[in-house]
């Protein structure tokens, strides 16, 4: 095994324990952690797999493998981004709902408190 | 007439020098013609002294938590509408732009039931304020929109002056657009089958507060309204078929 593989690995490792440390204190949910775990294991795999790089490029018809990591890595990143966007977007929706409850709410509140 | 409940929406968002006299003149028109009209000031997170001023006044105040933008802070009153069973609700600026002598020239075409949606236009009989150019522009470009898309002109389609019914009332409940929500709210009252009417009323400049679309955020504001009017006409076209 060459030196940079092992860097490779132990970052990767690293990366995933610190992605489990953030979901056991509650500070990451699951469901957005799935897709840094799924990155993190392509990335030991192939890490371990030297020759992976060269053969999965041939696959796909590019010449140079380096390539094939960028147009993977900036489309997956363009994937989640949009997704994040979608949930942001949700949680404008809700927080929207709940402030217009609230201020209906508050209003109900003093009404009462003031016949009372 | 008068067993009719009236609600008069206003968003306010800093407008502690405005807001007083905005209720004041409501209460004259709801004295002077016997309507049964409450007036309603939405408080949209100000950071001035707008919501002590609008208590004092004695009226009805919503105070939003969080700053939620024009179209937040209107539904809130729609919805607070709808649940304490108005009628109709009128939208009425929070900075003096919209006089309160106009209002009966918005509900009467309600009460005749000639109308479920009226809008005032300042262009109609082109008196009293009449706005900057660049949003002359804007207007005019909406006017095409809505006449291609659901087949309706309108001469002032970004009028926040509008008086609704309940039925119009019971649609916003659900949905109504964030950001500059008038041109768009349009399209969701045609496609619902409401009778949307254009009267003629006379604009104030406004009397103090900024405007909530400055020069640059002009263009802006017809990119994110066309797409919103787009998206809302495919959302509501698709519920369609």
């Amino acid at each position: 095994m060459e030196r940079i593989q092992i860097i490779a690995i132990a970052t990767s490792i690293a990366f995933l324990l610190y992605i489990g440390r953030l979901i056991i204190r509650g500070r990451l949910r699951e469901e957005y952690a799935i897709v840094w775990i799924v990155c993190t294991i392509f990335l030991i795999a192939f890490s371990l797999w030297r020759n992976g790089l060269e053969v999965m490029s041939h696959l796909f018809g590019i010449y140079q493998a380096p390539n094939l990591v960028f147009t993977a890595a900036i489309f997956a990143l363009m994937i989640y981004l949009l997704h994040l966007s979608v949930v942001i977007s949700k949680l404008q929706e809700q927080n929207k709902t709940l402030a217009q409850e609230i201020a209906i709410i508050k209003q109900k509140i003093e009404e009462e408190s003031k016949t009372n | 007439m008068n067993n009719i409940k009236i609600a008069v929406i206003i968003p306010a968002f800093n407008e502690e020098k405005n807001i007083s006299k905005v209720v004041e003149n409501i209460n004259k028109i709801k004295r002077s013609h016997g309507f049964d009209i409450t007036p309603i000031v939405i408080n949209d997170c100000s950071t001035d002294d707008t919501f002590k001023v609008a208590l004092s006044c004695g009226c009805i105040v919503l105070n939003l938590p969080v700053n939620l933008g024009i179209g937040g802070a209107v539904q809130t009153g729609y919805k607070y509408a709808l649940r304490n069973n108005f009628d109709i609700a009128i939208q009425v600026d929070g900075d003096g732009q919209h006089p309160a002598e106009e209002i009966p020239k918005l509900i009467n075409p309600i009460f005749n039931g000639d109308a479920d949606i009226v809008i005032g236009s300042r262009f109609i009989e082109k008196t009293g304020f009449q706005s900057s150019n660049i949003r002359r522009v804007g207007i005019n470009y909406f006017r095409y929109i809505h006449q291609f898309l659901v087949h309706v002109q309108f001469t002032d389609s970004t009028s926040g002056f509008r008086a609704i019914n309940r039925k119009a009332l019971v649609i916003v409940n659900d949905y109504y657009p964030d950001e500059y929500p008038e041109p768009e709210a349009i399209i969701l009252f045609a496609f619902n089958g409401l009778k949307i009417m254009e009267v003629p009323v006379e604009m104030k400049e406004r009397q103090g507060g900024v405007s909530s679309i400055g020069t640059v955020s002009g263009i802006y504001y017809m990119i994110k309204v066309t797409l919103a009017i787009f998206f809302t006409y495919m959302r509501l076209k698709s519920k369609k078929i």
